[in-house]
């Protein structure tokens, strides 16, 4: 099933002269289980794109799906409940709320969405413990690291059950090793609780975890990987010349 | 990758046999290098004549001889090590050329190059990726021959992102070779400025 679909979606901002094309015909899907990075330089339209599929913003042309549902067509309550429920986020500079712990940060949108504090706790305790965070959970997140930091914001985007998971530069101010290990717990999120993944990356590196790779330049897609083939091809004595 | 010093680094852990050598060879370089019996055998063979290892000395000749490493092959072995390989010269580079000579050529979009270019390495990328995460487990050896592959893929992803932007400005500049001939460089061809263009390709 298809958690997000674009199709042919375009975003300008300004008119006549002075019309900027942040995206033009965009079309993309995420399936459940599948996670897919958007690679492209900055002023490529990769933010843009995903203030889209969240539905922070709308398209000026063309339609967002999110789980089969046009957004244009749900009311507005409808569309706010999606962002609640259906959908988690992740930035690059974590915005985590500074005044919470590690577990409040990670319950509240549950809270949010109108659960009690008490009820909200143990979701985002579980979610802690899945990213192997149970013990920080009363820290606050100026007692985190950079890669705890970024690890309770993922566990905040999947709280609750959600279903498609936008990252934005997820790993940018991580070193190499917190940075693989922020895509290794992006793609579990796939893999294992059956979400989609929508990240945006300039990085080759952490854009090859993903199953498919499409290529933004321009506002356009201009390219994307085909399937890969298995590592015996890269693994064969024929290569060793 | 040199097989001879790979040989004598097994040695030096102690003696082995001609068979085992080749298994931990492949073992110990991840599987990423596999490595023919011929090469072990010659090696070897090279190396005993050099007096960097000596055989048990019986008469067997097959992948039951014994090797161990001399004092001699264990100094080369230290000196080998600390030697940086000669990288003081640019490798001519296919990648690189390919890029170049397409902003030369006027029914060539160097945009759509790079991209067939930047797509494959990408696609390297995934599968090694997918190797570390799934086959390579907590093999040491492997990890950090896939880490290798996958920083020096990464190198040239970005390499193409920089010459793409740098494309990009000298479009926007004017500066571009064939920028005076934009209008016309998808319908006739002109003539190529023949010698301007072999001084930049080879620069």
């Amino acid at each position: 099933m298809s958690m997000l679909e674009l199709r042919q979606v375009s975003k300008s901002y300004g008119q006549g002269g002075a019309e900027v094309h942040a995206l033009r015909e965009v079309s993309l899907t995420a399936d459940e289980g599948e996670m897919v990075a958007v690679m492209g330089p900055s002023g490529s339209g990769k933010s843009t794109l995903l203030t889209i599929a969240g539905t922070l913003e709308e398209p000026t042309s063309g339609e967002v799906l999110i789980a089969d549902q046009p957004v244009s067509k749900v009311s507005r309550s409808t569309k706010a409940r999606l962002r609640r429920r259906v959908i988690g986020y992740v930035f690059q500079d974590f915005n985590l709320l500074p005044g919470l712990t590690a577990a409040e940060n990670v319950s509240l949108p549950l809270e949010l969405d109108g659960l009690s504090a008490r009820k909200a706790r143990v979701p985002g305790l579980r979610g802690l413990e899945r990213l192997g965070l149970g013990e920080r959970a009363a820290h606050y997140p100026d007692q985190l690291s950079g890669g705890e930091r970024q690890r309770v914001a993922i566990a905040r985007a999947m709280v609750g059950e959600r279903k498609l998971l936008l990252a934005d530069e997820p790993s940018g101010a991580l070193d190499s090793a917190n940075a693989q290990a922020v895509m290794r717990l992006l793609l579990d999120a796939c893999k294992e609780g059956g979400m989609a993944a929508v990240v945006v990356t300039h990085d080759a590196q952490l854009a090859s975890w993903a199953d498919r790779v499409v290529f933004l330049r321009d506002g356009r897609v201009t390219d994307q990987t085909a399937a890969a083939p298995g590592p015996e091809s890269l693994l064969t004595p024929e290569r060793n010349q | 990758m040199s097989v001879r010093h790979a040989m004598l680094a097994l040695l030096s852990e102690g003696p082995k046999y001609g068979l085992q050598l080749r298994e931990e060879f492949e073992a110990r370089t991840g599987e990423v290098w596999p490595l023919n019996v011929g090469q072990v055998y010659t090696t070897l063979q090279r190396l005993e004549r050099d007096g960097l290892v000596a055989s048990d000395g019986t008469s067997n000749e097959g992948p039951q001889k014994g090797f161990r490493i001399t004092a001699d092959g264990e100094q080369e072995l230290a000196r080998w090590l600390r030697t940086p390989p000669d990288l003081s010269s640019p490798p001519r580079d296919e990648l690189v050329m390919k890029v170049l000579v397409a902003l030369y050529v006027p029914s060539a979009d160097v945009h759509a190059v790079i991209q067939a270019h930047r797509r494959y390495l990408v696609e390297l990328m995934q599968q090694w990726t997918r190797i570390k995460e799934d086959d390579a487990g907590s093999d040491l050896n492997m990890l950090l021959a896939v880490d290798a592959e996958l920083f020096r893929l990464d190198s040239v992803v970005r390499w193409l992102d920089a010459a793409e932007a740098r494309v990009n400005r000298a479009a926007g500049d004017g500066t571009l070779p064939w920028a005076d001939q934009a209008s016309t460089r998808n319908q006739t061809r002109a003539p190529l400025p023949r010698q301007r263009r072999e001084v930049r390709v080879r620069r």
